[in-house]
């Protein structure tokens, strides 16, 4: 490295800056400057590829954690108290000893932070070292490591390799110039997306040379923005060549499909979209936090206060004092401070004596305990799913605790309630209805609970064959065989969704036999017209189908290898075949439907076998789970997309032939105009036509003629009928799409496509214009038919919700469907019952919705009111739908509005948009003040789970994004259930416990010090050894109470799960409130007045010694300590016996050994022998003995033990009161709460209905009331 | 004293059906290990505080407490004390104008002579105690304001005490080192008594105090060691130090007639330099060993206690007493623990019978079905 001038440096420095700030980047291949040093190379300011996720160095490690440290109040106050100490007038302690426990507790931290920097170092370096291929002007491709890769390079990636920087695509092997890509480790999406090379810069039949890439690329300044990208290629001619996300490889996604792609570095490093968007675990402060600070805060009162009463004492001490004894020490002139000076200093001494009273290890210790919290939360094998292999991801570390005061959900629907997997159940074609009875039954079928077990998974092994689709013919009739593949094949793909939407469910569809019988008809008919004109209508709507998507087709046998360990086999076989009944009768049936198939002999005989395989192997990649459902259903018909291009779309029909549409534009689909375009050029007609699929509403407005041949001769309103169609199907729950054809004349194409082209060309405000030239186009459309297409409940969703809502929590779906679907869902998951009183809200202005909402509220208000519905377990729900929300969420009418949600116990609001969630949930959250949940799995929940106070995000098939903005990440909305309901409620009961156990048992050994000041004419005096102190809150008691913190179980996990109304002690604060917090204060003054006192009186007027007096009362303090905890533990394990006897056996050993062996170590204060003298003597134990029990006595006695004992059943107690209140329930005419799904099988008892408790009005108020009604209750059943 | 259940749930739950999964290439699963450790299942004990359980729990305290109770109360009963004290506060006391003509300086010492008749005649060794009340031997700077290397005998520590020592760390004229420093050492109490018995024939007899014995033995062998080599004499060994300011004469001369008792070791001094916990405390003073024959070790009758008056309490409002006391395996007389005993026992054994009222009229039913074992 030659040397440079500072200022040159500086200069450097100072440029790279400006050029890093600019809006626009001008980036020049490195190649031309290769082996120039590096102040010459023009793209030396960009940051490299290397990246850096660490926090620390090694070198400024130490004042780096430390400063962040000291950001905690806390850590302040104890430092601020040790260096206190350092001045003589007014130390406690020796200034040196009493800056241990501080230092512990930092170095604790810095351990911890240490250690996961160090991890991240790791994953870091590993990262960096990933080879890769650089082009480099001398041996071609070299490979080099990531960090070596800088902006300006070209980097050649081949199939299945990770992209290191964010590449423009210049060339892929692609004869099309696409590069496949997986965008799964950005955002979880696994579908394939398609990048195509930036057109224009090379001739299409010269190979691709990077040393001939003399053009300069402009590009934005990084962004993090995943979905946009703005540059321009400009040649050396000045030419410009527009390129965009489209031709950018992200870094971190996978390449697929595509065997080598080569890429201009245009971001590295931080600089890449991927590095931009992520960022660290997200930091949330829990309520129970909150809430301790204040607390904490308390404690400093009364720290204050026991201060001012020592100081005033001394003072008063002082001046009793007649003279000048021998015991006052002057200072070394001889010379003592007068007493109110003196007793100034003692206030400070006493702050420093009584510091302990905040909890010095509080805070480490939570954390410490949600570690632990959160480690067996991710190990719970119930949050688990088979299916997407992934556990509960807990991405905020510091809220479990909030979990288990949850009082409102807020949901979404699609994916998260429901599977997201789309079935296609029923279509409408030109306003005839096809029910498709077959597929309905088989999708029975398929329902059936199959037990997982029998499975035999092969990742390579083809999807089987459809034993329905129309091919059927041309193969074998091997159908046993065949059947056995099917059913393997279903679990096989269930429980590995990386193939996307290829499971059977999805894939298989039996077609309608009367459309079928219409398709071959219009077949038949017009396939031997050719260049017929009028093609006919169903012939299109299957067309359009398998046209207007974005579905990208994959063979089979080239897809991804992501999952190794190809070949893994469950317990294999356990049932049979011939033992399924209902398999069998599904065979029979089919074969039947085979034979009917045959004789409508659609095939051409020349069809052989290889194209059938190749039509087989087909995959199918679709963004939108409903797309793909669409496609499978046209292959249903006979409409096989084979391949799609930028350019082309290739689709067989039923006739054998393979039809190339050119495809001059898509109009992807957007959430303002939802719907989607595909303009395709037909081949045969060369016609241009225009295929619209998208929500009835949208379409509807848009139609022009109706279709203008009237095939059968009868004049019918399509439309209408359509329309009537699809409100039956959002009955049924279905989600509903509209199909239309729109033929586009040449010359308005032609005036479209120029204005379209201008819209793609222009860098300001593109989108709005594309999105403009789209609605130009998109008008006058021809309807063709409608879809039913069913999104699955997940299983479990209805049990789920009712426990939740029996939990007390107020369940809200939002959701973006129509009023009807979301109706028929909320019944369906049982969000609505038969029996509730559901308000409907639906108004189109303001004045009726203002009237409408007062109606209901006094409605409501009145029913509330009504002696006759106590009791009763009727409840209100609400729907709305969100031009209503809008209105009702106005800043006159949310008062109002929040008023009646309160009375309702579940809300259903439809048609709502992503901000309306967010928007519904700040104003619950903020008006009631209550704790939110919000859960979701898609894009559209972000702002809602973000505005919750824990976001829940649903690893599903729609991306991470949810779960990226979440707190907790989960696979099924199942989980929520034991997550909240037995997790939330153990972390919140442990933590709770924990915290307040933490403040007494400071308060409580502080005392003993601030009683002794009494007696030594307050002057801070401490009659244990300093050392003792410090191990006592360091050792001796400070793992219990983690371990309680952990571990504990106030109830077990049947319980919780079958007793939701358990849950709501959580929500009320039961555990940790006001009352709570001052009876463990007040409990720890009794008990520490009864350790002081019960000694002093007992050495009363003896030759006792300051430390030989003080070791009975240190012991007492532990044992009483302890024996506290060990009266609030719940459920002793292994774990809980070692850790208590083990604080205990330490106490002792340690305290031998130390004061066995230090006979001068510690001066002045000198503890040697103190304990062997002391166990030497029976008086110790007697005393230890009566302490522990005096100070435990009260929470023994039988009022509190009356109450406890009730509070506390043990499981097989309650299990049995569970028992006794089903039968009690069943014999009375009540409704029935069977559940539809069987019994989670967590379940050790299936519990299948709960007991219904009487209404809230009933047991608010009073923790204990729960239990007291059940115990009332179960007395009546008896007597 | 709990009722236990024990609740320990099967290990191969409803999960093992499903979770064990065999094969080979299961390499990238990430289920949870199926442990009781980590799905939380671990057997656990389930101590239930019903009435039924907390029952026995009092019963048995209340069984227990009381007869050691009447025990410790009886054993502190049979403790024979006599206290008397000799501060000279009141005109007509004997000690009055000792008690008031007191300086730190003077050089002859004040005697005065207390007599008392003791009614009971003391039996066994009988301990012989100095009591001060009102001193705050445990004051924080007072009880900091020592230096143990020094006792125990460190010589570097013995010419260059610790700054705890700190107003009396050096003698402030001649800036030599004070051995042994600090305020503990300073105000060392150094009253002599002396016991006379007077027997009814009109003869005095001194008591034999026994001076040794009354440390700690660890302290007297362990902590406290005098500096130097064994061989050399007293003064040899302090060389170079002076007497704490309110000492009349240097610690090698605190009993010159025994070089085992003398300097650091001298066993008054150890019993002082270990602080009291308490204003109000008694140090041991001398022993009073049995005689060899069944006589009582203090006959009753007449005694004078012949008091070397030195020490001043005038400026805290202190009191001096002299406790003659007899000692149990408890100790010294202390009613407290064996009353605090009884009580606690007795409320124990109250609230038990109460309990087992309201358990049998009220909770019958619920409580035989909650107590399984």
């Amino acid at each position: 490295m030659t040397w440079r001038s500072p200022l040159a440096l500086v200069r450097d420095a100072l440029q790279g800056q400006r050029a890093r700030e600019r809006e626009l980047r001008s980036l020049v291949s490195n190649l031309l400057y290769e082996g120039l040093e590096k102040a010459k190379q023009p793209n030396r300011f960009f940051l490299s590829n290397a990246i850096k996720t660490t926090k620390y160095s090694l070198l400024l490690f130490l004042p780096m954690n430390l400063y962040e440290q000291f950001h905690r109040f806390a850590n302040l106050y104890f430092v601020g108290i040790a260096i206190l100490n350092f001045i003589p007038v007014v130390n406690a302690f020796q200034p040196e000893v009493a800056l241990i426990p501080i230092c512990v507790i930092l170095l604790l931290t810095a351990l911890k932070d240490g250690w996961e920097d160090f991890r991240r170092y790791q994953s870091d370096r590993k990262v960096n070292n990933t080879p890769c291929f650089i082009y480099s002007r001398y041996k071609q491709y070299v490979e080099r490591r990531w960090k070596d890769v800088r902006v300006g390079d070209f980097v050649r990636v081949v199939s299945n390799e990770i992209v290191p920087a964010d590449l423009l695509l210049l060339y892929s092997s692609n004869p099309n110039g696409v590069c496949h890509i997986e965008t799964a480790n950005l955002d979880g999406e696994t579908n394939l997306k398609q990048r195509t090379v930036v057109s224009g810069l090379w001739a299409a039949n010269l190979g691709f040379e990077p040393e001939s890439f003399n053009s300069v690329v402009v590009c934005e300044r990084p962004n993090n923005n995943l979905n946009h990208f703005k540059c321009f290629v400009e040649k050396p001619d000045k030419d410009k060549v527009g390129a965009s996300i489209e031709s950018l490889l992200l870094r971190g996604c996978t390449v697929r499909n595509t065997n080598h792609a080569v890429g201009f570095v245009v971001y590295a490093g931080h600089e890449t979209k991927s590095m931009l968007n992520s960022n660290g675990s997200r930091y949330k402060r829990s309520k129970l936090e909150r809430k301790l600070n204040a607390d904490v805060f308390f404690c400093l009162l009364l720290l204050f206060t026991m201060c001012l009463i020592g100081a005033f004492g001394h003072y008063l001490w002082l001046e009793s004092l007649p003279g000048v004894p021998s015991f006052l020490v002057p200072d070394s002139n001889g010379h003592l401070d007068v007493p109110s000076l003196e007793s100034f200093y003692m206030f400070i001494t006493m702050i420093i004596l009584l510091q302990i009273l905040i909890p010095i290890s509080l805070y480490v210790s939570v954390e410490l305990v949600k570690v632990g919290q959160i480690f067996f939360i991710t190990n719970d094998i119930d949050l688990y799913d088979e299916e997407t292999d992934s556990r509960i991801q807990c991405r905020a570390l510091n809220i479990t605790e909030d979990l288990g005061q949850i009082e409102y959900i807020f949901s979404d629907k699609t994916g998260t309630l429901t599977e997201n997997k789309m079935v296609f159940r029923r279509c409408s074609v030109m306003g005839t209805e096809y029910p498709h009875k077959e597929n309905a039954i088989r999708l029975d079928v398929m329902d059936e609970p199959e037990s997982e077990e029998e499975v035999i998974f092969n990742q390579h092994q083809q999807l089987p064959r459809t034993r329905w689709s129309l091919e059927s013919e041309g193969i074998s009739p091997a159908d046993t065989q065949q059947h056995g593949r099917r059913r393997k094949s279903k679990v096989a793909a269930n429980a590995h969704s990386d193939v996307a939407f290829s499971s059977p469910l999805e894939t298989e569809v039996i077609p309608d036999q009367k459309l079928l019988q219409q398709i071959s008809r219009a077949e038949s008919s017009g396939g031997r017209r050719d260049g017929n004109r009028n093609f006919d209508p169903h012939l299109d709507f299957f067309l359009a189908l398998a046209i207007c998507n974005t579905v990208v087709v994959s063979m089979e046998n080239a897809h991804r290898q992501r999952v190794t360990g190809a070949f893994f086999q469950r317990n294999k076989w356990n049932r049979t075949r011939s033992e399924d009944p209902v398999i069998d009768s599904a065979k029979t049936e089919n074969e039947a439907d085979t034979n009917e198939l045959q004789t409508c002999s659609l095939h051409p005989p020349s069809q052989n076998g290889s194209t059938i395989a190749e039509a087989e192997e087909l995959c199918y990649e679709a963004e939108s789970p409903d797309e793909a459902a669409l496609v499978y259903a046209a292959r249903a018909y006979g409409f096989i997309l084979l391949a799609r291009t930028p350019d082309s779309v290739t689709v067989r029909l039923p006739s054998g032939e393979d039809l190339v549409f050119e495809v001059l534009d898509t109009l992807t689909f957007d959430s303002n105009r939802k719907r989607m375009s595909v303009l395709v050029r037909h081949p045969v007609t060369k016609d241009y036509v225009l295929y619209t699929k998208g929500a009835d509403y949208s379409i509807m407005e848009l139609l022009g003629t109706p279709y203008a041949e009237n095939v059968s001769g009868i004049e019918k309103n399509i439309a209408a009928d359509t329309q009537y169609h699809l409100d039956c199907y959002a009955k049924d729950g279905l989600r509903t799409l509209c199909i239309t054809k729109k033929v586009v004349s040449e010359s308005t194409y032609q005036s479209w496509l120029g204005e379209r082209k201008r819209a793609q060309a222009a860098m300001e405000c593109r989108e709005e214009l594309i999105m403009r030239t789209a609605v130009q186009l998109e008008t006058n459309l021809t309807l063709l038919g409608a879809t039913g297409i069913e999104d699955r409940l997940q299983e479990n969703v209805p049990d789920s919700i009712v426990a939740l809502r029996e939990a007390g929590i107020h369940v809200w779906v939002l959701t973006g469907d129509k009023p009807e679907t979301a109706v028929n869902i909320g019944y369906a998951c049982r969000l609505l019952e038969e029996e509730d009183l559901v308000i409907n809200m639906s108004c189109k202005n303001k004045v009726t919705c203002t009237s409408n909402l007062d109606c209901t509220l006094e409605e409501v208000r009145r029913y509330g009111d009504d002696l006759r519905n106590i009791g009763t377990t009727q409840n209100i729900s609400l729907v709305i739908d969100g031009n209503t929300l809008d209105i009702a969420m106005s800043p006159d009418l949310q008062q109002r509005f929040i008023e009646l949600t309160k009375h309702c116990r579940s809300v259903l609001c439809c048609r709502v948009t992503p901000l309306q969630k967010s928007a519904v949930v700040k104003l619950v959250r903020d008006k009631l003040k209550v704790m939110t949940l919000a859960v979701g799995d898609g894009a559209n929940d972000v702002n809602m789970i973000q505005a919750a106070d824990i976001g829940i995000g649903i690893s599903g098939q729609e991306g991470m994004q949810a779960v990226m903005a979440s707190d907790f990440a989960i696979s099924r909305f199942k989980h929520l259930k034991k997550l909240i309901l037995v997790h939330g409620h153990w972390c919140y009961t442990r933590l709770a416990n924990m915290i307040i156990y933490f403040f007494y048992k400071n308060v409580a050994y502080v005392n003993l010090l601030f009683w002794y000041q009494f007696f030594c004419g307050f002057t801070a005096t401490t009659m244990f050894d300093y050392w003792q102190m410090i191990f006592f809150n360091l050792f001796f008691t400070s793992t219990p109470p983690i371990m309680f913190g952990i571990f504990d179980k106030d109830v077990s996990v049947e319980v919780l799960q079958g007793v939701p109304e358990l849950y709501r002690t959580g929500q009320r604060k039961g555990e940790y409130n006001f009352l709570t917090f001052w009876i463990s204060i007040l409990d720890a003054f009794y008990q520490s007045l009864v350790c002081f006192f019960i000694p002093y009186l007992a050495y009363q007027d003896s030759d006792v010694d300051l430390f030989t007096f003080g070791m009975p009362l240190n012991t007492a303090a532990l044992f009483a300590i302890l024996l506290h905890l060990a009266i609030e533990i719940k459920s002793w394990t292994l774990v809980h016996w070692a850790i208590m006897l083990g604080s205990v056996a330490l106490y002792f050993v340690v305290t031998l050994a130390y004061t066995a062996g230090c006979v001068t170590c510690n001066p002045p204060s000198n503890p040697y022998w103190i304990l062997q003298s002391q166990m030497a003597d029976p008086i110790f134990y007697l005393i230890v003995t009566l302490c522990t029990v005096v100070a435990l006595l009260p929470r023994y006695s039988p009022p509190l033990c009356i109450c406890r004992q009730l509070d506390r059943m043990d499981p097989s107690t309650r299990d049995q009161w569970i028992k006794e209140w089903r039968g009690f329930r069943g014999g009375a005419p009540a409704k029935r709460y069977e559940l539809p799904d069987p019994p989670s099988p967590t379940l050790e008892t299936p519990v299948d209905f709960f007991p219904d408790f009487l209404p809230d009005s009933d047991f608010m108020g009073d923790d204990l009331s729960l239990n007291v009604i059940a115990e009332s209750r179960q007395r009546a059943v008896h007597t | 004293m709990m009722a236990s259940s024990y609740n320990a749930k099967e290990e191969d739950g409803h999960h093992s059906g499903s979770s064990t999964h065999g094969g080979t290439g299961a390499a990238k699963n990430k289920k949870p290990d199926n442990t009781a450790f980590k799905q939380q299942r671990l057997p656990a004990w389930q101590p239930i505080l019903t009435a039924g359980t907390v029952l026995p729990a009092f019963f048995v305290i209340g069984l227990l407490f009381i007869p050691i109770g009447i025990g410790l109360y009886v054993t502190s009963n049979n403790i024979k004390e006599y206290e008397i004290d000799y501060t000279g506060v009141e005109p007509n006391t004997p000690c009055y104008d000792c008690a008031n003509s007191f300086t730190w300086n003077s050089t002859t010492s004040c005697v005065c002579t207390v007599n008392f008749t003791l009614v009971q005649p003391f039996e066994s060794n009988v301990y012989m105690y100095y009591g001060l009340s009102n001193f705050y031997q445990n004051h924080r700077r007072y009880v900091k304001s020592r230096d143990d290397s020094q006792l125990n005998g460190v010589q570097s520590s013995l010419t260059n005490p610790s700054k705890e020592c700190e107003p009396y760390r050096t003698n402030p004229e001649t800036k030599l080192p004070i051995a042994p420093c600090g305020a503990i050492a300073n105000s060392l109490f150094n009253d002599t008594l002396e016991l006379y018995y007077n027997h009814p024939d009109g003869n005095m007899t001194k008591v034999n105090l026994v001076k040794k014995g009354i440390a700690w033995y660890t302290d007297k062998h362990v902590k406290f060691r005098n500096p130097g080599n064994e061989k050399d004499n007293f003064t040899e060994r302090f060389k170079g130090t002076a007497k704490p300011v309110n000492w009349m004469k240097p610690v090698y001369e605190l009993d010159p007639l025994d070089p085992e008792n003398n300097g650091f070791i001298n066993e008054d001094f150890i019993v002082w330099m270990r602080t009291a916990a308490l204003p109000t405390f008694r140090k041991l003073y001398r022993i009073i060993q049995k005689k060899p024959d069944s006589a009582p070790t203090l006959p009753s009758g007449r005694y004078f206690l012949n008091v070397t008056y030195n020490y001043p309490v005038r400026s805290f409002d202190g009191r001096k007493r002299m406790i003659l006391s007899t000692i149990s395996w408890m100790g010294g007389k202390n009613p407290f623990l064996g009353i605090a005993y009884i009580t606690v026992g007795s409320i124990c054994f109250f609230l038990g019978v109460v309990l087992l009222i309201i358990h049998h009229k009220y909770d019958t039913r619920s409580n035989s079905a909650d107590i399984p074992n």
